[in-house]
């Protein structure tokens, strides 16, 4: 090789340019993954449809897959859905920001390496151990005494509630401590210098500059919780209805489509072809959720430099 | 707080109630500190309920035999085994494929709309309600590739549903190495693949590990997408990974709860301390595996 041929735009060898490519199609492999969820749950939908109005679908409020007359009104097993999320966020919200404030604002790095773990243990446990807790301890020792067991059964949207707002509350904690950290070091120290206590620094300074973080996590949480199923399945029961009242027993979208997958159901059967449906309206909701709180973070960032 | 007032007043003091302030901070505190007490009390209670239910149980026969109808005989070997299988499978597939999506995205990709729809995309999916993942691996796995409810079904769903987590674990390990180790390659005439091959994988992998370990971990307590595509069986034969049926811990934790008897629920808790056993093993793994790893490391 002359010194003459020697140019700086040289061509990559063409092993590197396999390699990238190998690289690019494990990153693809992504978005095949979501075209596949769209494609399937999209195919059997329609197929549904086919056989049920949609709008009967969107709008009942009965819903019985497996026992005649079969009726396919969604608002049932989304109001049980929403009802256990709503609990869930009620217990979860408070907890997981307090704790967050603790290890953000007040806790020195000693206490931080107790309390970390804790959580993170909650957040490891299998959701099923929960839901066993649910359905052995804090139905039958804590619910059923405090409330009387005449006013609440065994299974109640109350007792689901309660297991998945322990399951989520590590998720906030963990999200709103990163927002609360994220936060300069000298916005405090201008509101300490002006005479703040640190409760005050606390709520009128560090909590507003975390609060699209903040926002974030709870959306998350939420998301979390409507798609959440086998704490679920154990604690909340099989009476798909139509009702906001806590004590009751109610079917969320996810413990249905357990409850479909577990039985003999035939497989071209309309309750089965049901279950797509079901799981199509439960990722239009959770999706719609996720690019929410990803809107929230990027709308209402603040930016320090 | 007005200019007008009058002068008999004393002058307007910038604290005016330190007191109560200060014992509202106080009342905040300790609504903090009982908010992280409530959190401990409950994970205690679960671990005691747990364990003064299962403990009886739990035998060297519990861990060696096969489910049975009757509580006495039953035991975990068949959905421990099955456990075990999906963990290994699911954790070789998540791995070369994560780390090979996480090194195009952090050190290949330029900033080009494709490339930030693949970033996007991989978030998103992380939020996917793992019981939709089983209705894809259903549809696709199951009845499209015709594989049944087998463990390769079984493991491929569940590596779809872990991905998502080993990526953005990977990302943010090689992320977190210095930019200099990047030149230092180039400056010694690495090409693109060598840089990262010789000198950012070693030094992100503590990082890369503890995330495919703990999502590992995360694949092996899942059950919904599981039942989802037939695992929920009655299996008392040690499963093939390639054909046959099969099922796995949190399942069988499942089915035994879902029995009336107070004897289940007790076979049911014991199959619980053997997964969060199995659970705390994956953890320390992934903490010693992290501290060996990053001996070396020091920037």
């Amino acid at each position: 090789m002359s010194a003459a041929s020697i140019t700086l735009t040289h061509r990559r060898p063409i092993g590197e340019r396999i390699i990238e490519r190998l690289l690019f199609l494990a990153a693809a492999l992504g978005v095949l993954t979501t075209l596949g969820i769209i494609a399937v749950l999209a195919f059997e939908t329609v197929e549904f449809f086919l056989q049920i109005s949609p709008i009967d679908f969107f709008t009942g409020t009965r819903w019985s897959a497996l026992i005649k007359p079969q009726s396919f009104g969604v608002l049932a097993l989304v109001s049980g859905t929403l009802l256990v999320t709503a609990i869930a966020l009620v217990i979860a919200v408070p907890l997981g920001l307090l704790a967050a404030v603790l290890l953000a604002e007040y806790a020195g790095t000693r206490f931080r390496t107790i309390v970390k773990p804790i959580l993170e243990t909650i957040a490891g446990v299998p959701t099923i151990v929960l839901g066993f807790f649910g359905l052995n301890f804090i139905a039958p020792h804590i619910l059923r005494p405090l409330l009387g067991a005449d006013n609440i059964g065994v299974f109640s949207a109350l007792n689901g509630g309660i297991v998945v707002g322990l399951l989520i509350t590590p998720l906030i904690a963990s999200i709103s401590e990163d927002a609360m950290r994220a936060v300069p070091r000298g916005m405090r120290e201008g509101a300490f210098a002006m005479g703040a206590t640190k409760f005050e620094v606390v709520r009128k300074v560090v909590f507003p500059a975390a609060l699209s973080g903040i926002m974030a996590s709870v959306i998350l949480a939420m998301s979390r919780a409507i798609g959440e199923t086998m704490a679920v399945v154990l604690t909340v029961g099989t009476k798909p209805q139509f009702t906001f009242d806590p004590t009751e027993s109610v079917q969320t979208m996810t413990a249905f489509i357990v409850q479909i997958s577990i039985g003999e159901t035939a497989q071209g059967s309309i309750e089965f072809k049901s279950l797509f449906a079901v799981g199509a309206t439960l990722f239009v909701m959770t999706l719609a959720l996720n690019l929410l709180s990803g809107w929230v973070v990027r709308r209402f960032r603040t930016g320090y430099s | 707080m007005t200019a007008a007032a009058p002068a008999a007043r004393s002058a307007p003091r910038f604290e005016p109630a330190l007191m109560r302030r200060k014992l509202t901070g106080t009342i905040f505190y300790g609504a903090c500190l009982a908010s992280i007490a409530f959190l401990m009390l409950a994970l205690a209670l679960l671990l005691f309920d747990v364990l003064t239910r299962g403990l009886p149980w739990l035998d060297l026969d519990f861990l060696t035999h096969p489910p049975s109808a009757r509580p006495a005989r039953a035991g975990v070997l068949t959905s421990f085994i099955g456990s075990l299988e999906i963990g290994v499978i699911v954790g070789a597939l998540a791995f070369p494929i994560g780390v090979a999506a996480a090194i195009y995205l952090a050190e290949y990709a330029a900033d080009s709309r494709l490339n930030r729809l693949l970033q996007t995309n991989i978030s998103n999916l992380a939020g996917v309600p793992s019981i939709i993942y089983g209705i894809l691996g259903l549809s696709v796995f199951v009845r499209l590739a015709n594989l049944g409810p087998t463990v390769l079904a079984g493991a491929l769903t569940l590596t779809l549903l872990i991905l998502p987590v080993v990526i953005i674990a990977s990302i943010e390990a090689l992320r977190a190495v210095p930019d200099a180790q990047r030149e230092g390659a180039y400056a010694l005439g690495a090409s693109r693949w060598q840089m990262v091959r010789r000198s950012i994988l070693p030094a992100a992998a503590p990082g890369i590990m503890t995330g495919i370990i703990l999502a590992m971990a995360r694949a092996i307590g899942e059950a919904a997408p599981l039942i989802i595509i037939g695992a929920f069986t009655f299996v008392t034969f040690v499963p093939n990974p390639i054909s046959g049926q099969y099922t796995v811990l949190p399942i069988q934790i499942f089915g035994w709860a879902q029995q009336p008897q107070a004897d289940f629920q007790g076979i049911s808790a014991a199959a619980i301390i053997v997964i969060l056993a199995l659970m705390l093993i994956l953890n320390g793994l992934a903490i010693i595996v992290r501290a060996r790893l990053s001996r070396h490391i020091q920037w």
